[in-house]
């Protein structure tokens, strides 16, 4: 079980919470290659989706993986613009806590909202990406996805690659990669990087790093957060930072590309990247990512709520 | 803990499997049909060892898996253990007389949730049951259609069964609770 029972930040899992969530996961895993993808464990729970921020995958992930437990789950999305921050978020919350719900899933485009709900609320929270803070799941997914590839963590070296700054995704793997004993580079122009970025091992470009990475880790254009011009151009960006048929020919045997989706076709991956198979295919990850995603937050579900 | 009896030695135990290898072949005329599955986790190698000895009398190669039954506990929240072990079958039970085993039948309900688990990966012929000890205290209406040795206790002791694959030794001890 874990020993907090809310899932804010990565700062705030203990090595043996990741361990515990990690061994769980390859159990879970099991039961979605099976005919029938569903055990009773959560028989009778309660689960709401919460998503303040339009998602597809992250929301169908927990979606799935509640339903493979067998709980309830409701979804409930609404769009930023009718929602008043701070006040509504509470009325909400309040409407949804008379129904006795057991656990919520939330995303909200504001950084730091989930906290805030999590201190407001009785019942264990889940942090679903929250504005530029952290998306602590995805980061669990991601480990998992390296575990299963590498088979361990200590002395790999992976590049975070793109839009640094405005990606919650980007702290959270930070953090959590850096915590198992992963070397992390950012690669990242100064425009997209924080103001002081002193303790952070910083490249501007991504062929200062594709030969030695063990893991190539592509982010999203945050293009729906850039509220004010980030990069000069998409040509500029194809320049430094995007992975490309020659860069991908470039890395290591062994090595491995992700991304968290949904990919910018174009920008931060070409085209012919995405729809490559062969040897040079088996290098993109991406697909695991999102089949590691179910196991990864089955396992949590069920740490929570047994 | 105190050790209060030595129930069972390495020889007792190879003995129970040898007859109860010849009992199965017997009541399902042959092996043909049989897959075994060992429940997490001394059930594992007992299955094992029942599947290696039949192989052996009747010169076929007899299947065996693994199953976890933590997602199926009635107990979850109340007295769970956190990591759950590998469930590994990897072949159709479809149709097939499964053998199900297990170190020991106590109250049933481990039995009762490896049923309910079994029953997701398809609709056997049959489910038979093969336990090494039996203690009573059954909680359900649930037997075992092979046992090893029926061992009446109280609910103050427990039975502690150590195999080869899972603990370096072959034997069977009661132990009472302080």
């Amino acid at each position: 079980m874990l020993r907090k029972k809310s899932i804010i930040d990565i700062d705030s899992l203990s090595m043996e919470d990741i361990g515990l969530i990690l061994s769980n996961a390859d159990s879970f895993l099991e039961i979605s290659g099976r005919d029938v993808k569903k055990v009773p464990t959560l028989r009778g729970k309660t689960i709401v989706n919460l998503f303040f921020e339009p998602s597809t995958r992250t929301k169908t992930s927990f979606e799935i993986a509640a339903k493979r437990l067998s709980a309830d789950i409701i979804n409930f999305s609404s769009s930023t613009s009718s929602v008043k921050k701070g006040e509504s978020v509470i009325d909400t919350l309040k409407t949804i806590l008379s129904m006795k719900v057991d656990l919520i899933i939330i995303r909200h485009s504001d950084s730091g909202t989930v906290k805030m709900v999590d201190r407001f609320v009785n019942i264990p929270v889940i942090n679903a990406g929250d504005g530029k803070y952290q998306h602590p799941t995805q980061a669990l997914l991601d480990l998992y996805t390296i575990k299963k590839r590498f088979g361990k963590f200590k002395g790999l070296k992976a590049a975070i690659i793109g839009d640094f700054i405005n990606s919650r995704v980007a702290k959270s793997d930070m953090n959590l990669l850096e915590k198992m004993g992963i070397n992390v580079t950012i690669v990242s122009p100064t425009m997209l990087l924080p103001e002081d970025f002193s303790g952070m091992n910083v490249k501007h470009c991504i062929d200062d790093v594709i030969e030695e990475s063990d893991i190539i880790y592509i982010l999203r254009m945050q293009l729906e957060r850039h509220d004010r011009k980030f990069y000069p151009s998409i040509m500029e960006y194809n320049r430094f930072l995007s992975l490309n048929m020659d860069r991908l020919s470039k890395m290591k045997t062994g090595s491995i590309v992700m991304h968290p989706g949904p990919v910018n076709r174009g920008i931060e991956i070409t085209d012919e990247v995405m729809d490559i198979g062969g040897e040079l295919g088996e290098k993109i990850a991406i697909d695991e990512q999102v089949t590691y995603g179910v196991a990864i937050r089955m396992a949590i579900l069920y740490l929570i709520l047994s | 803990m105190i050790e209060k009896a030595y129930i069972l030695s390495g020889n007792d135990i190879d003995r129970i499997i040898r007859r109860i290898s010849h009992e199965i072949l017997e009541r399902n005329k042959g092996a043909e049909s049989l897959v075994f599955i060992g429940l997490q986790k001394r059930g594992v190698p007992l299955a094992k060892r029942i599947a290696e000895n039949i192989e052996k009398f009747e010169g076929i190669k007899i299947k065996t898996g693994k199953l976890d039954i933590t997602f199926y506990r009635d107990d979850i929240g109340q007295n769970v253990k956190p990591i759950a072990q590998i469930t590994d079958i990897s072949f159709e039970i479809e149709n097939m007389n499964v053998i199900l085993v297990d170190d020991v039948l106590y109250t049933g309900r481990t039995i009762r949730a490896a049923l309910d688990a079994l029953i997701d990966f398809g609709r056997p012929k049959s489910i038979q049951l093969v336990v090494l000890i039996d203690r009573g205290h059954r909680e359900l209406p649930i037997r075992a259609d092979y046992v090893g040795k029926n061992l009446p206790t109280s609910r103050d002791e427990s039975i502690e069964v150590k195999l080869e694959e899972t603990d370096g030794e072959d034997s069977v001890m009661v132990i009472e609770k302080e």
